[in-house]
């Protein structure tokens, strides 16, 4: 994937915008280091279904437990590095 | 034991959502497709808990809320609410995404909130009631099934108050499918126009009204509610006839005591005419008014004629526009609403002032 | 309040006396998808009435040429069979009303047909079938079926829904508002279902395993349970097969579809039950558990049970193992299942059950049990949007 990590940050923040629905915020309101869950931006367990639907239909990658889950989706930066780390 | 109203929302195709206003300023549409006039839902939700919900869900929100807020209530101790086709824009999202995507990266949310229920639930999660919670949905009768269970809990005594709502919308798609099979007039109608109309098909609608219903007296109470019946594809217009006048003798009165009566007319040729019946034979002399032309006809209009009943104990006014005829009578102590949905499921409500 | 009848039609029989068969051979209904057509048809195990539409529609009697989805016709079936049982030759011999629910409502049919449907070369050709994917449809097409018309009424509150329309409907007797009610649910399998429960990653792979440590979600799964409610006066002369002597129904406040881990719904709506009923605790025999298979659930519903029973939780198991989650139509299944075991002695095994779960002190019925006499049966069911519903049938 021909893309650095910060740009992908970026890419990825439109993206979670969209897929959560988070239309209120912009780019700029997500802190790419902050937390996703609990304190962060406050997402729930149906958010972080839509994040692996997210995972899945725009970069073809499946996380195959919880386990895995929770440290992909610990920050979009994390989300960030899995997804340059893993798509193929 | 008696059923009081004690408040009231309702966000419909006019302009209702402020209590202190009863049909002021009228919409007279010349479409066969009615939306709401809705409020801005910043008023009534945080934008990180509106963002997953979609409109029919804001709008009953937004109503209960408008109703809690008139009738002094925090938490109600029971939420009923009743919707014949749910949240259809959730339903029709997740639909065509599995049609679409071929059921791949299907996204929950959409799913969770075609769940009939999502809506009651909603209101409860919002409010942190852990009260009883009932969703109807049985068509026409939906907004009158919940309306009945709420004067239960209140004669049960298991409930000093209770949330009761109906709600229904009417999305793009829906209007199209409902198109093509005849429900709507051909072209595009004058609503005021509807009445006493000669051809098929009426005009599509969509609301949310909510009531807070109540057993106790008080200062808040802006109407009784004294019956409530279904009739379910009544055999002829004896049975209708029958029915009403069960409701009238089970409360005492006579045709000649209600002041006004409110018709669900649509306008549909093929379904009208036991309105019209029970008008020219029945409540012969009492002020007859109708209120499918404000909301567009669908299955749980009969919220928008309650509000409307209420409104008239409240204010003791009439809207002109709401007339069929004169207004005879001077003052509204008794209304009966008669509503029917396609000729199947058939309605009457007493609803008279405190 | 008196049960004069039961129909039931599920995964494990077309019918009480299968149905029962089933568990005595320990026979668990769940397995391999064949009459819908999907994506995901390997991927999972599902408890489906054995028989075709054409099947349903001669087991039921129908032969005209309306529009039936499956939901109806198996809720034709189960109605039917209650309406037998009770002895009842003439509907209209006192008020009668029907309060089914369901949740999958015609889903069936306009998953295939809607883009057809929206089509405008398809003018005036689907009339029949558009309002087949109402709620109310199945339910009149019941009421038709049997000649009901006295009250006519669908309740939809998720996995819940019947359980509540059981309750509505004694209640509707309670006021006087009729003398007997047919009430329960039914729901059927559909493409959208299944895809909207693999979307939040709830179903699993294999047979479930109620109040398992190693639960891995819920199997879906399809039928309808209906009974026959009557009053005090018009079941004098009848056989009463027992009588819904307690009910109770909450809101948990917590999540769209996730249950509290205190289960502070489920506590309420079965102490509500006990407290309709005047049952102590201690005099429950049997649990006829929600235990749908979910982590979330049978934490949250054992936690509850706890709660209520202390250490004497009672005699306990999930029948979902045999019949799939029956959504709409569990309560009423599970209503009619609750009425055979009063009327059998008999308590069900939690099949696939191996490993307790660490955090209860409790494990359900490994086997089939008979207790003489079973007296009291709790039914719990509980639903998305925190509907949480508890009924109790009790001995005559």
């Amino acid at each position: 994937m021909d893309i650095s990590t910060d740009e992908l940050i970026d890419k990825l923040k439109g993206e979670i915008i969209s897929q959560l629905k988070l239309e209120y915020l912009k780019k700029e309101d997500i802190d790419p280091d902050a937390n996703l869950f609990g304190s962060g931006l406050g997402l729930d367990s149906i958010d972080a279904l839509e994040l692996n639907v997210l995972l899945e239909k725009n970069y073809g990658i499946k996380i195959q437990s919880a386990h895995v889950g929770r440290k992909v989706f610990k920050s979009v930066r994390t989300m960030a590095e899995y997804i340059l780390k893993n798509k193929k | 034991m008696e059923t009081y109203i004690c408040g009231t929302g309702l966000i419909s195709p006019q302009k209702t959502f402020f209590n202190n206003d009863f049909l002021s300023e009228i919409v007279e549409y010349e479409s066969n497709f009615l939306c709401c006039i809705e409020p801005d839902y910043k008023d009534f939700l945080e934008p990180s808990i509106a963002r997953r919900m979609g409109r029919t869900v804001k709008m009953s929100i937004a109503t209960a809320k408008i109703c809690l807020k008139d009738a002094g209530i925090e938490i109600p101790d029971a939420i009923v609410t009743g919707s014949a086709l749910g949240c259809m824009e959730a339903t029709e999202n997740f639909l065509l995404s599995m049609i679409n995507e071929d059921e791949k990266f299907l996204s929950p949310t959409p799913f969770m909130q075609s769940i009939h229920n999502a809506i009651g639930a909603q209101i409860a999660l919002q409010l942190k009631c852990m009260n009883y919670n009932f969703t109807f949905v049985h068509r026409g009768f939906s907004f009158e099934n919940a309306v009945l269970d709420g004067m239960m809990l209140l004669a049960e005594g298991s409930a000093e108050n209770v949330l009761i709502g109906g709600h229904d919308e009417m999305t793009e798609r829906n209007f199209t499918i409902y198109d093509n099979v005849g429900c709507w007039k051909k072209n595009n109608t004058s609503a005021m126009q509807l009445i006493n109309s000669t051809t098929n098909g009426t005009i599509a609608g969509e609301g949310a009204a909510f009531f807070a219903l109540s057993n106790q007296v008080s200062e808040r109470n802006i109407a009784t509610l004294k019956g409530i019946k279904t009739i379910y594809k009544p055999a002829n217009q004896i049975e209708i006839e029958n029915k009403i006048s069960e409701l009238l003798g089970e409360n005492k009165l006579t045709a000649e005591d209600i002041d006004v009566v409110i018709y669900g007319i649509s306008g549909d040729a093929r379904f009208d005419h036991s309105f019209y019946h029970v008008k020219d034979n029945y409540f012969v002399n009492n002020t007859s008014t109708w209120y499918k032309h404000l909301c567009g006809e669908y299955q749980t209009s009969s919220g928008f004629a309650m509000w409307m009943a209420a409104m008239m104990c409240k204010m003791q006014t009439i809207p002109s526009k709401v007339l069929i005829g004169e207004n005879n009578r001077k003052t509204i102590k008794h209304i009966i609403i008669y509503n029917s949905f396609r000729n199947i499921h058939h309605s009457l409500f007493l609803i008279s002032r405190c | 309040m008196y049960v004069t009848g039961i129909g039931i039609i599920s995964a494990i029989g077309n019918n009480a006396h299968e149905t029962i068969h089933s568990i005595k051979e320990g026979k668990s209904g769940i397995g391999v998808l064949n009459h819908i057509s999907t994506k995901h048809k390997n991927d999972i195990v599902v408890g489906e009435v054995k028989s075709s539409n054409e099947e349903l529609k001669k087991i039921g009697g129908i032969s005209d040429s309306k529009i039936y989805s499956r939901t109806s016709l198996l809720g034709i079936i189960a109605a039917k069979e209650a309406i037998t049982d009770a002895g009842i030759n003439n509907i209209k011999e006192c008020s009668t009303g029907i309060i089914s629910a369901t949740s999958v409502g015609g889903m069936g049919i306009i998953e295939d047909l809607y883009l057809d449907y929206l089509n405008p070369d398809n003018k005036g050709k689907y009339s029949e079938y558009v309002d087949t994917n109402e709620c109310g449809d199945s339910t009149e097409k019941i009421a038709d079926h049997l000649g009901i018309k006295d009250y006519v009424s669908t309740i939809s509150t998720a996995c819940s829904s019947s359980a509540n329309s059981i309750m509505f409907g004694a209640r509707l007797i309670k006021h006087g508002l009729l003398d007997r009610v047919i009430v329960g649910g039914t729901d059927s399998l559909s493409r959208f279902t299944i895809n909207g429960f693999i979307s939040l990653k709830l179903l699993d792979r294999e047979i479930c395993k109620p109040f398992d440590a190693e639960r891995k979600g819920l199997n879906l799964g399809e039928g309808a349970g209906f009974i026959v409610l009557e009053s005090e006066k018009t079941s004098e002369d009848k056989k009463r097969l027992c009588e819904l002597s307690g009910y109770g129904n909450s809101n948990d406040a917590f999540h769209q579809t996730g249950s509290s881990p205190e289960g502070t719904g489920a506590y309420a709506a079965m102490k509500k039950a006990l407290t309709v009923s005047g049952i102590e605790p201690d005099k429950i025999d049997y649990i006829n558990a929600h235990g749908t298979g979910t982590e979330q659930n049978d934490l949250s519903e054992g936690i509850a049970i706890e709660r209520l029973f202390w250490k004497n939780v009672p005699c306990i198991s999930s029948t979902k193992a045999f019949t799939g989650h029956t959504l709409g139509a569990s309560g009423g299944i599970e209503a009619v299942l609750s009425v055979l075991s009063i009327r059998h002695n008999m308590i069900y095994p939690s099949l696939n059950f191996h490993n307790p779960m660490p955090e209860l002190g409790f494990i359900p019925e490994k086997k089939i049990i008979t207790v003489n006499p079973v007296c009291n049966v709790l039914s719990n069911s509980f639903g998305f949007g925190g509907n949480t519903s508890a009924l109790i049938f009790s001995r005559t």
